[in-house]
Formats: structure tokens, sequence, C-alpha cells
């Protein structure tokens, strides 16, 4: 039997005692399964390394979009400052006038908008935070060798890697990107006549976006199977880890949704290519008066709602459970209320395919239709109040250790609240007169599901990055990093609530072409100067990321945490197949913690006598 | 190129200088021990976490302080419509609610992250759940949601009825990138339109076959009496708008050969709401900063229409002022509109009774005429000598 170097741990004792033989070695070639550099790096199929593939690529994207806001905000802060200077990088869209001074061109600002939105939330904050964390733990700590069809889950990065390829060389059109909102919201996406970017740029942008649910696609399938199929003996579904159920329900909640917002996006294509009218009507644009009559641009929006809500929960569920997660192994606490965790993750998960159209409240719909939606959207506030109440009694009377991971977990909590309160407001109709596509909502969602999300994947990458890498990443960086951003993703956002209660509406070029909009100046510098401020330490972040992965502080406990869960008994640097000899089989709930004066119980020991409260 | 350069190089030293920093402090961490070290940690960042309960707590109450006169129905910025103050007030409550859950939850979050920090000695407790709390704070919020439900759903179902009462239709169409303002003139009815028949000359695509359509206006700007009910009819030429009023509470999408309403009743003159302004030293600077000695930003103070809907690289441009009068100002503007089809169409090739006359032509000789050139009066003369014979 192989076992890693060294005296066996604890854990590797009792999954040699107790632990399941599949004769791994018996069928597969083991470590030795990955042999080159291409089939161990590029074209893996190992779920470690294809996690890792996700959370580069989506550091990658993150990094684009990032930097496009910062574009953007140097508009809206400073809309008379020199841009010469970014001409060398983006040419023709820094326009100069007679003076020398150079100005961002409007039609490129709304590229850089909707680039910006529609980068952050597919590629970096649904593949880079499910994508890579669904990859990386849920075989590792449901016990599975690797995901139910290693194939269908390398199809699924490269899936991903072509529409990113495709949406990255869209930026370089003549023409543009494609600028008409990351909604893309019908006529303007369907007409070049309306406006450049919606020529080849969102041909590309379409094109790019089916990719991308193929690959989101691919990988649900993958992560759903696994979870019902590869559970190791004893896993029931009760005894699966937050993080687990969270995946497992983003996955199911992307399946059905996804496919919806694909058959809008081909309706697009028919009407952008075969002049059929299915979302265009009585239009007359560019001199000429359209021949298509008959459709309706809401029916778009009704196809895209029903994925785009849905969309939200898949962000921010994989980032909740990472946190329930997080907090119960360093708060040394069982997460409070398991099983009403997993019941409001369920309940959210049905209650969000039932609200799409409160983002519709003043788009024409019938106003009778909003009453079902405010009441559903509303609901939702139980289940995530219920969430938020059991995280913060998570901590209490824990023992907290503070590390970069917990930091961010804790930051999570407060941005969920803060972001998640605002919600209320906007889903009541009534209020969502006055709000609707204000400032209001741009702080809303930058919040609940932007900075949330991302708090919830910084603290899954400092936690699991031993996981990934054997080494840990730097905790003074770790720590300025979370300071840093927690304080200056406020300074941000928190702002903007006032901005949009004075009425001031999103996706504005400039803002001084009405006197009601006009008075934030000073703010809006403000604003701009803290999002260059958090861009930099998340450029801290990346460097102490790619510095810790050569040259970070070696893990030499397999278990570094304490943790219950099974994913910290495989060995340092685990090869495929995750475990070298045995599968563990799990005796457990995963969040015994602290109990009858233990720091933890190992999922993999079995439940003794004496022990007072069994789950 | 330079200035970009520089700033790259400067990015990478500082850069370059923090990792030198992180690498001192690992290895001191490393020299005073694990065990140490986490403990120094944990004590910081809990103190950290009291630290900015406190300091984001009293960032939100200055912040709200400094701009509590955007917040809705405080200050100046109250609703000028009848139904905007519903919405103001429904802020509120929402505000009420929320704003007492945002601190209860963040002062227990800061609070126990602080206190139930790691220390010697003392152990974690194993409590994995609470039945009878989880149903309390179950309970709670759904009952506070259905309070806000019931007041948001009344609100909203009174505020988007259908009238059946009197009120003065105006249209407003979108394009890109402007709005095509109508009135209905005399006959208070909106002529037909049909888009195919937009061109150079008839913007909105109106049937002049129509009648209806010949008093129709196309005024500049929206002027409208206080204290009586309009309908906006609002469509769009291209893609989607969106009619959006900040001050009365006003927000509907233009989707194109779809009409949209809103119905609402102003409440306040432009004159009332310049009065108010004048009290907030905010607007008693110069409005424009280069004419020190015009007028004040209250008194340059004017409702603005603007589109709330992405449509295209000038959607932030799309504005047009409005006027809340009282009546007799109303009428009296009302009665200086020329009639589009007067001024614009009659008689021209476009005019389907291009040398007819019309039943309305006695009302119109008493008006100024219309731009009708020395040919097309010949014509009409000729006509006329016509019908005679």
């Amino acid at each position: 039997m192989v076992i890693s170097k060294g005296i066996p741990t604890y854990e590797e004792k009792l999954i040699e005692e107790l632990g399941y033989d599949d004769h791994f070695h018996d069928h597969h070639d083991g470590d030795k399964f990955s042999a080159n550099f291409i089939n161990t790096y590029i074209f893996s199929m190992d779920h470690k390394i294809i996690a890792k593939q996700f959370l580069i690529t989506g550091m990658f994207w993150a990094i684009i979009g990032a930097l496009m806001s910062l574009v953007f905000r140097l508009q809206l802060g400073f809309p008379e400052a020199d841009m010469v200077w970014l001409k060398p990088i983006l040419g023709k869209w820094i326009t100069v006038n007679a003076e020398g001074i150079g100005a961002l061109s409007n039609q490129f600002y709304y590229a850089l908008v909707t680039m910006h939105g529609t980068i952050i939330v597919f590629f970096v904050l649904t593949a880079g935070l499910s994508g890579t964390f669904s990859n990386l733990l849920i075989p590792l700590q449901i016990g599975a060798r690797d995901m139910a069809s290693p194939l269908l889950n390398m199809l699924s990065y490269w899936f991903f890697f072509l529409a990113g390829a495709l949406m990255f060389y869209s930026l370089f059109l003549s023409t543009g990107p494609f600028s008409g909102g990351w909604t893309a919201y019908p006529p303007l996406s369907v007409l070049p006549q309306a406006s450049d970017g919606s020529g080849a740029g969102m041909t590309f942008w379409t094109l790019s976006l089916v990719f991308f649910v193929v690959s989101v696609l691919l990988g649900g399938v993958n992560y759903i199977t696994t979870v019902l199929n590869l559970r190791t003996k004893g896993m029931t579904m009760w005894r699966m880890p937050l993080t687990i159920w969270a995946f497992f329900i983003t996955a199911i909640i992307g399946l059905l949704s996804f496919p919806v917002l694909v058959s809008g996006f081909f309706l697009l294509m028919f009407d952008r290519t075969m002049n059929t009218s299915f979302f265009l009507n009585e239009i007359f644009v560019g001199g000429e008066a359209l021949q298509q009559v008959g459709g309706s641009p809401i029916l778009y929006q009704h196809l895209f709602w029903f994925l785009g809500h849905p969309e939200v929960y898949i962000i921010i569920l994989p980032a909740m459970g990472i946190v329930s997660e997080v907090l119960s192994v360093h708060a040394k606490k069982p997460i409070f209320g398991y099983k009403a965790m997993v019941f409001s993750m369920l309940a959210i998960a049905f209650l969000s395919f039932i609200v799409w159209a409160h983002h519709m409240f003043m788009s024409g719909v019938n106003p009778f239709i909003s009453n079902f939606f405010v009441i559903f959207t509303l609901i939702i506030a139980v289940p995530s109040a219920v969430k938020v109440f059991n995280w913060i009694s998570t901590l209490y009377k824990g023992s907290i250790r503070y590390n970069s991971a917990m930091l961010f977990a804790i930051g999570f909590v407060s941005m969920f609240i803060s972001g998640g309160l605002t919600g209320i407001f906007l889903g009541n109709s009534a209020i969502d007169i006055q709000l609707h596509d204000t400032y209001f909502v741009v702080a809303h969602f930058h919040i609940v599901m932007g900075v949330a999300a991302f708090f919830g994947m910084f603290a899954g990458i400092y936690h699991w990055f031993p996981k990934m890498y054997g080494r840990f990443m730097n905790e003074t960086l770790g720590k300025i990093h979370f300071w840093g951003t927690m304080i200056g993703a406020y300074a941000v956002f928190w702002p903007m609530h006032y901005i949009g209660m004075a009425g001031v509406p999103r996706r504005y070029y400039r803002f001084d072409t009405f006197d009601s909009f006009a008075q934030f100046g000073e703010l809006n510098k403000f604003i701009t100067v803290a999002a260059i401020i958090v861009f930099f330490l998340q450029v801290v972040f990346v460097v102490n990321f790619f510095y810790s992965i050569w040259r970070g502080r070696k893990q030499t406990v397999a278990n570094p945490y304490d943790a219950s869960t099974i994913e910290w008994t495989t060995p340092i640097n685990a090869g495929h197949g995750n475990w070298p000899g045995k599968l563990p089989t799990v005796q457990r709930w995963p969040y015994d913690y602290g109990k009858d004066g233990r720091e933890f119980y190992p999922q993999v020991e079995p439940v003794g006598d004496n022990e007072s409260e069994v789950h | 190129m330079n200035s970009l350069l520089g700033f790259v190089l400067i990015s990478v030293l500082i850069l370059i200088v923090v990792v030198q920093i992180a690498k001192v402090t690992e290895l001191a961490g490393i020299r005073r021990g694990d065990k140490e070290t986490q403990k120094l940690t944990n004590k910081r960042n809990a103190n950290y976490m009291l630290w900015f309960l406190a300091g984001f707590m009293i960032f939100c109450v200055v912040s709200a302080l400094h701009y509590k006169n955007y917040f809705l129905g405080y200050g100046p910025h109250g609703a000028a419509s009848a139904h905007g103050t519903l919405i103001d007030s429904l802020f509120n409550t929402t505000l009420f609610f929320t704003g007492i859950v945002f601190v209860l939850t963040h002062v227990a979050l800061f609070y126990f992250s602080w206190k139930y920090k790691e220390e010697d000695g003392v152990k974690a407790e194993y409590i994995a759940h609470d039945t009878r709390l989880e149903i309390i704070w179950t309970a709670i919020p759904a009952v506070v949601m259905a309070i806000l439900v019931v007041f948001g759903l009344s609100a909203w179902n009174e505020i988007m009825a259908d009238t059946e009462e009197e009120f003065i239709e105006i249209e407003a169409t979108g394009y890109q990138f402007g709005w095509h303002l109508r009135y209905p003139g005399a006959d208070n009815l909106l002529g037909t339109r049909n888009y195919k028949m937009i061109d150079g000359s008839n913007p909105i695509g109106q049937d002049w076959e129509d009648v209806k359509n010949h008093d129709d206006l196309h005024p500049g700007e929206i002027v409208l009496p206080v204290g009586e009910k309009v309908r906006v009819r609002i469509t769009a030429r291209d893609v989607l708008h969106n009619f959006y009023l900040p001050h009365f509470r006003v927000k509907m999408d233009a989707v194109p050969g779809m009409p949209t309403y809103f119905v609402f009743t102003p409440e306040v003159t432009t004159k009332e709401y310049r009065q108010r302004l004048k009290d907030y030293p905010e607007y008693q600077v110069p409005a424009d900063p280069s004419e020190p000695d015009g007028p004040q930003k209250w008194e340059a103070f004017d409702y603005e229409l603007a589109c709330a809907e992405l449509c295209g690289k000038g959607h932030f441009s799309m504005k047009r002022i409005v006027k809340i009068v009282e009546r007799e100002e109303y009428d009296e503007w009302l009665a200086a509109q020329q009639p589009y089809y007067m001024t614009s169409i009659r008689n021209t090739d476009a005019d389907p009774f291009k040398g007819q006359k019309l039943a309305s032509d006695s009302v119109e000789e008493e008006a100024p005429a219309a731009e009708i050139t020395e040919e097309v009066e010949a014509d009409i003369v000729a006509m006329n000598a016509e019908s005679a014979e």
C-alpha cells in the first residue's frame, strides 16, 4: 500500500484501518497517470489542476475587468482630465482635441461598462468562483478520486477558455466590443445601426457566451453526478459539508436556467442575421423603417432574467458555502443550524426561479404581474436572514483563530448584510419606481454579489491554498489585502447609495448634462480614488498568490487547521486520485468542533460510545 | 507614454517593498514561534474588528447626515408629485426596519468577532442549533416582510392604476438621442401614428390623413398645470428608452411598438420648488461658476426629463426641461403653441389634403398663417377657382 512519506497521521491510520479499498491502483496508473507536461498542466483531466486552471483564468479576467472599471471610473470622477496617456493602450478610443487634451470616447465608455459587467459576472464570479471550488472541493470533500467524468470536466474548462478567447478578441475589433450593457437588451443589441458595438462586437459576445454556457452545463452535469454518485461510504447527503451543498444546489440552478438564456441568445441571433422579429417591432432606425413587426423586446427580458436572476445566486451560493465552512473551522465551532442552512439554500434556490421579473417592474410589463414578483422577492429575505443569523451565531462563544481566510469570511457576512438590506428597497416595486436603474442599484448589487462573492472567493483561496499548492499564502499581505479591501470597498460603494437616492441614473457617460445629477463631482472623485486604491490592494493579492505558489511557507502538517472534513486527510500535494491508498469512509457529520473538550473529530473517526451529541 | 512608464515603475517598486515587508514579518513570526504569532494576530485583528465597527458606524452616520438632503422625502428633494410622497414614505418605512437590522447585525457580528477570539484556556462551546431561537428569527423577518409587502403593494397598485377621471394626455417618444413630445391640441386627442411614415418632416410618423393629428402640438419642453392629473403615453422610435422624471418619481420604459403609460399629478410648481431650494446653502451659489454674478442655483432650477434605460452612446444626454405652472399660465402657453401640421406639413407635398379646404380651416385663418409658399398659395387660388366653376 502506498502511504505518504513520513509517519502516518491519525487520520491516515484511521483510513488505513476503516477505509474503503476501491483497488484504485489495480485499475489506474496512480500517481503516474499524468505523465507529461501537456496532460499534466494543459489538457489535464485531474480535478485539482482544472480547478487551478479555472482560478488562474478567472484571476486574469478579474484583472482585465477591474482595469476596465478603473478607466471608466476615471471618466466619471475626472471627466475633464487629460486621458492622452491612455492612448498607447486604447488608441482611437481616446479622442484628442485641438488643444491636445485626450478624452475617452463615449462609445468606448459604454463598451467598457458592458465588458466589465459581462466579464465579472460570467468569467470571474461564475467560472472563477464556482468552477474553481466545485472542482477542487467536490471530489476532495466527498471522498472521490475525481469527477464523475474527467473528460467532460476538461472540456468544461476548454469551452470556458474558448469563450474567453472570443471575448478577448472582440476587444480589438475596429467597431469595438459590444456596448449595449451586460444584459444585451434588444433592439439595441440587434441593430448595428443603433450602436457600433452591436455589429461584430455583439456577434462575438453572443458566440462567446454560448460557449460559456456549454462550459457551465458540462461542469454542472458533472458536479451533480459526482455529488449524487461518487460520495464515499458513509457520506450521506446530511453529512456533506455546506460547501458541497452549495456547489450542488448551484449546479442544479445553473443547469435549469442557463439553457433558457441560450434560447434567448439564439432568438437574438435569428433577429440579427435572418430578419426574424422575435424581439423587434415597429422600429425606425438609421433613416429607415425596418420590416420586422410583431415581436416584443420584453420577451427577451423575460428569457434573460429567467437566467439572470438565478445567476446572482449561482454567484453567491458557492461563496455562502465557502464562508460557512471557513467560519466554522476557524471559530472551532459547528456551523450553527446546519439543516437550516441547507434548507435556506434550497429555499433561495427555489425562489430564485420565480422572482426574475423584479428586474422588469418598470419595463412595461403589466403592473398587476409585479404583485407576485414583489411577494416572492421579499420572501427571499427570510432564508437570507436565517443564514446571516446562523453565521453570526457560529461566532458566538467560539474561539476565533484569525487568519486571512477567516477575516474575509467575516467581511463577507458584513457585505452580505449591507447589500442584502438594500435589496428590500429595490424588491418593493413602488420604491423601485424611483430607484430602478440609479446608482442605488449599482451600490446594491456590487456590495451583495460583487464584493461579497469576491470575499467568499478570497476566503476560499486563502483557506484552501495549502490544498492546492502545499504552501501557505503570506499572512501579512493577506491582512493588508483584507483590511484595505474591506474599508476600500465600502468607500467605493457606500456613497453610491446617496447618489442613487438623489436619482442619478446608472450608465451615464457624464453627469453634467443634467443639473439634477451634476452635484456629486467631489463624491465621484472620492469614489474613483478609492477604486484605484482597492485595485492596487488586489495587485498585492495577485503578487502574494504567485509568490506563494513557489516561495510561500511550506505546509508541514496534512491538516493545518484541525479541520474535520476529509480533504485534509490526503497527503500534502496529493497526486491523481487524491488518496494514495484506501478511500476514507465517513463516520459522522462534518462539524464536530469543540465537542466534549476535543478541538475536533475528523469525519473519518467512528462515533464513540460516550459522545454527547451525534449528528 | 513616459508618465505611464513611470507609473508602472513606481508601482513595481512599491510592490517589491511590500513583498519585502511581508517576508520580514514572516521571518519575525517564525522566530517568535507560531503560537505566539497567532496569539498576537488574534489580539490585533480582534481589536481591528471593534475599531472597524466603530469607524463604520460613524462613517454611516456622518455621511448620512452630510447627504441627508438627498434622502427621499427629506430636505429640498421631497417628491413633487402626489404619488411620489407615498413612495418617499415607503422608502423611509423600509429604511427604519432595515436600519435597525443593519445596526444590530453589525454590532453582533463585530462584537462577537472581538469577544470570542482564540484565548489561552478558553474553549469554543459546542452549540449546533437552537430550534426556538431559529423559529423566532425566521418569524420576525417574515412578519416585517409581510408588513412591507402590504404597504408596498397597496402603494404600487394605487400608483400604477390607470385613471378613469379627466386627465391631460401627453406623449413622449424616445429616440437616439432625445425625446419627441406631443400634446393632443384642441381636440384633446392624439392622432394615429404609423412608424413607416416617419421621415425628415414627420419625426414620429403621424398619419396626416387622420385629422386628429392636425392640431397636435410638438413643443420643445413639457409644460403642465399644477394639481392636474397627467397621463403620459410613452413610446420609442428605435431602441428601448426610459421616461424618467426624478423629481416626480416617474419612471417607465419606452418600448418601440408598444406604448406604455404613467399617470401622475404634479403638485409643486417650478416656482414653488425654487423657493424650497432657496433655503439650502448648496443652492445659494452661482448656477454657472464662471459667472459669479449670474443667477443662483435655486433660481436656475428646472425639473428635468431624463432617460434611464441604456440606449446607446448618447444615453446620458437625453434631456428635456419640464415646467409646472399655474393653470392660467398653462393655458397661455398652450394657446401660443402652433400645431405642427399647420406650421410644417400643411400644403406641402407630404400633406394628403394639399390644396383642399379642411373643416378646421376657418379656425386656422385666425391663427398666424402657416408657412405657405407663394407657389402653394397660387395652387390654392387656382383650385378654389376650379371648384367655384
